[in-house]
């Protein structure tokens, strides 16, 4: 305990600082990898569930699904974005 | 209405749609460097171009790779499709993180055109995609050009023309 007293004594507000900011970015960007995540996921097994249904418009599906994850895609990289600016501008 | 077919078992053959389609990005994001380059260094000067011209590679090979990675797994199986594309996006993300990561401490890198470069060409690459994405059976992936004969689409398979080659097999 008294080692951790000590720690928490020589850490400054400014490292507080720091260490809330880098934790806040960090945050920022996995929570926003999540939901596209999930998105992508659902988005999947949605398009193999129609080319197993109706091969021969698996092509077509195919398209759609490209299409689908560059836009859900989008979101992680907003995040990412988001936690380069928290982070270091 | 049809048995769903074995997805591991399924594959794909022939070009991917995928890769047409993202080819045609990488096309219209070549034709679009200039502009946002010029952009770039209006507001942030010369290196405001250059982190702008990352930016746009950045995407460009992100659209490229994730095709790519698609229509590779496609040909092997759909089922293997599916993990490629849950696990590309985990992977494509890191690359993206790394490359920006590794440069973010160099001279020339502005992180705010960067940034802004990164989503705003995204999205704006795929919107303008989506017009010239095609909606057929006959052309998957991008709408035929103009002076392409009609006769290669009436002579391509319909839903109609492959559900009676079915019933007859």
């Amino acid at each position: 305990m008294s080692v951790l007293a000590q720690i928490a004594q020589d850490i400054e507000a400014a490292d507080l600082q720091n260490i809330e900011a880098a934790g806040g970015a960090g945050m920022a960007y996995g929570l926003a990898a999540i939901g596209p995540g999930i998105g992508i996921g659902y988005l999947v097994g949605q398009a193999v569930q129609a080319m197993a249904r109706q091969p021969e418009s698996a092509g077509q599906v195919q398209t759609t699904m490209f299409l689908g994850i560059a836009f859900t895609e989008a979101l992680a990289l907003i995040g990412f974005v988001v936690f380069i600016l928290l982070k270091f501008v | 209405m049809n048995a769903p077919a074995n997805p591991l078992a399924m594959r794909m053959e022939g070009p991917s749609p995928a890769v047409e389609v993202a080819k045609d990005l990488a096309r219209r994001g070549a034709l679009i460097a200039p502009v946002a380059a010029m952009v770039g260094a209006i507001f942030w000067g010369t290196d405001g171009a250059v982190s702008v011209a990352y930016a746009l590679a950045i995407v460009v090979v992100n659209f490229l790779l994730a095709a790519w990675s698609l229509g590779f797994a496609a040909r092997i199986s759909i089922a293997l499709m599916a993990g490629v594309a849950l696990f590309g996006f985990l992977i494509r993300l890191g690359l993206i993180t790394l490359a920006v990561l590794l440069v973010r401490d160099a001279a020339w890198v502005e992180l705010i055109p960067l940034g802004l470069t990164l989503i705003i060409t995204h999205l704006g690459l795929l919107f303008w995609e989506m017009r010239f994405v095609s909606a057929s059976l006959a052309f998957p992936g991008l709408k035929p050009k103009p002076g392409l004969d009609a006769a290669q689409a009436s002579n391509s398979p319909t839903i109609s023309d492959l559900s009676e080659t079915k019933e007859h097999q």
